[in-house]
């Protein structure tokens, strides 16, 4: 049996099905994402495993011991929340010991477990400010310090870096991530970003309309995405519906063009299926150089280390692929060219 | 055009001034006449060094206190809850609680009699069967002002980290709900004391010699001493203010200070 365990859940809100038969296991000590859309569930299920929710159904199980009804302030969960959780009367310093005086410790203890941690997120200067003369990632610094105080078994975190301007918010997360790892943490992360997910995690669960669609680890979510609804929703990429032409060669049948997938054999033949083919994969060429999907460059935008291609097809349909910028400065806009990609670099789900 | 408008702030800056202080100013011409163009303090040492006015005073000074700390008491986790667990309910309350104005204190006090009649003497014998319609009286300004102050703060994000901290419902309400509406709690106090000292239709169907019923017989039978009794509870309410704002500034100053000194 897992560390925390979540059987079953199920929770409405009136006609609403926040969640729907939700199960998952968190070992001990792993970073576990829960990612999905806006309204997908991923408040309601941390909020159901903090105490503040109860499920219709199902349970919540920590070391072995049923907790589904146990209330929040039994739990000993440490939790980060979007944005202003910090009690606006007290300095830095008072937040963080909040948990410690509710337990009753001595102050000499306090004392020292709150300078131990300030020296953790790295912010000794600020302890005696209140909430309103910390930055945003400041504050969100002085929850996490307030959360861990407790020793929390598990550490809850929803959307804790959303309302941070994006430099910040990349620090921030690979910060957490590496006392996460220090303190060997079980934490629960909520997060809509998917880069914030694959970046920081060791096993996402990927969530749309209050159902599981994906677990593993984020390699595997990226480049075997199991639904079409994960492929299209982590990282960009391309899909084309298709039908399997030969199940023993892997070819589909897109519009009349033949692509070679080998992920499409064993499949019968006249099967729909969708095609899904990274950006990165795409190779593009000019006209004339060989087979491929044919079309017409009709947007360009530089990236840094690589330049995105939107390609309209002749069949109708478009393709986004991403070539070193070296690379694409001989493709300019309204260019004719020639796209293709490895047959073992496409995914296929039946439709 | 600039000077015009400089004018005109200032006009009615200064007639805003004149309606106020006239009054006043005239109330304490009176007070001090002793005869034609003759002034005497001695109207104010009437009124200091009568007995009832210790009494009275003193009296309806420990009703308002009782009444403000029972009517905390009530309200204040009442409204939290409303804001916290029945937003919904939040209009049905906001109605509720302004129910005490559309009631005229007479009605109330008769409807307080009627309940009374089967209580117990020694209940109805004192003058704290008033403080039961002064929470009534009450309420409605203390339910507003707590409302405003509890819609200031994310009251739910603040329950629930103290909650996972490991808080219970006394700690979130003593330790984190309170002392972040301070202000709204001041001023709900402040509202009820001036309340509480200028009732007068309660205390004197129920026959009890409170502050107000005391001023009221002074200005029917002594002109002069009640002027002076008007400036001293006038003097008392605007010390009493003055006193919360003196308290919001020094405890608010030790934010401002520590501001400074980033
Ligand atoms: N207290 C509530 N009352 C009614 N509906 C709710 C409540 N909490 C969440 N919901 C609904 O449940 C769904 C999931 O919400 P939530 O868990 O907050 O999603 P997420 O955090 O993934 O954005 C949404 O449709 C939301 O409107
Ligand atoms: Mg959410």
């Amino acid at each position: 049996m897992a560390y925390l365990e979540i059987v079953g859940i199920r929770k409405t809100f009136g006609e609403v099905v926040a969640l729907d038969e939700v199960t998952l296991s968190i070992e001990r000590g792993e970073f576990f994402t829960l990612l999905g859309p806006s309204g997908c569930g991923k408040t309601t299920l941390l909020r159901i495993v903090a105490g503040f929710e109860t499920p219709d159904r199902g349970s919540v199980q920590l070391e072995g011991e049923e907790i589904t009804e146990v209330p929040p302030n039994r739990r000993n969960m440490g939790m980060v929340f979007q944005a202003y959780s910090l009690f606006p009367n007290m300095t830095a310093e008072e937040n963080v010991e909040f948990g410690l005086r509710v337990r009753g410790w001595p102050a000499a203890e306090r004392a020292r477990r709150v300078a131990e941690l300030f020296d953790l997120i790295g912010l000794s200067a600020a302890r005696k400010r209140y909430p309103f003369q910390l930055s945003g990632g400041e504050q969100q610094r002085v929850a996490l310090a307030r959360a861990l105080a407790i020793e929390p078994k598990v550490l809850l975190l929803d959307e804790p870096l959303s309302a941070l301007d994006a430099k910040i918010r990349v620090q921030l997360r690979e910060e957490i991530r590496a006392i996460q790892k220090r303190l060997g943490i079980t934490t629960l992360y909520v997060t809509h970003d998917q880069e914030e997910a694959m970046a920081i995690s060791d096993r996402v669960a990927v969530l749309s309309h209050g159902r599981i669609e994906q677990i593993g680890p984020p390699a595997e979510i990226y480049e075997n995405p199991l639904t079409p609804f994960v492929a299209s929703f982590v990282g960009t990429m391309n899909r084309l519906e298709g039908t399997v032409q030969d199940g023993r060669e892997g070819l589909v049948n897109y519009r009349g063009i033949q692509l070679r997938v080998n992920a499409a054999r064993g499949r019968d033949p006249g099967t729909r299926v969708f095609v899904f083919i990274r950006p990165e994969v795409v190779e593009v060429r000019l006209v004339g150089e060989g087979d491929g999907l044919k079309g017409r460059i009709f947007s360009q935008s530089f990236m840094g280390p690589v330049t995105r291609l939107r390609i309209a097809l002749d069949q109708g349909g478009e393709l986004i692929a991403d070539i070193p910028s070296a690379r694409a400065k001989a493709l300019t806009m309204g260019m004719e060219v020639i796209a293709t990609f490895p047959p073992d670099a496409a995914g296929i789900l039946n439709i | 055009m600039r000077r015009g408008r400089s004018f005109w702030g200032s006009f009615w800056l200064l007639l805003g001034v004149l309606y106020f202080t006239v009054p006043l100013l005239a109330t304490a011409e009176f007070s001090l006449r002793a005869g034609p163009g003759r002034y005497t303090f001695s109207s104010y040492l009437t009124i200091l060094e009568d007995p009832q006015f210790r009494a009275s005073f003193q009296l309806s000074l420990g009703l308002a206190l009782e009444t403000i700390v029972l009517t905390l008491a009530l309200l204040v986790p009442t409204a939290y809850w409303v804001h916290l667990r029945l937003p919904r309910l939040r209009p049905v309350v906001d109605f509720l609680s302004i129910l005490p104005f559309v009631v005229p204190p007479i009605v109330l006090v008769v409807g307080l009699l009627a309940v009374y009649r089967g209580a117990p003497e020694f209940f109805i014998g004192t003058p704290q069967v008033l403080v039961a319609g002064y929470v009534i009286l009450t309420m409605p300004y203390v339910y507003r002002s707590l409302d405003v102050g509890l819609r200031a703060v994310d009251i739910r994000t603040l329950t629930e980290a103290a909650q996972s901290l490991g808080a219970n419902w006394r700690q979130v309400l003593l330790w984190v709900i309170l002392p972040n509406i301070r202000a709204a709690v001041l001023s709900g106090g402040l509202l009820t004391l001036t309340i509480v000292m200028g009732e007068f239709t309660m205390a004197n169907v129920m026959l009890f010699y409170t502050f107000p019923v005391y001023m009221n017989y002074i200005g029917e039978t002594h002109a002069t001493p009640a002027a002076a009794l008007t400036l001293i509870s006038f003097t008392i309410t605007w010390a009493a203010m003055l006193g919360i704002l003196f308290l919001e500034r020094q405890l608010g100053g030790r934010q401002v200070q520590i501001g400074g000194a980033r």
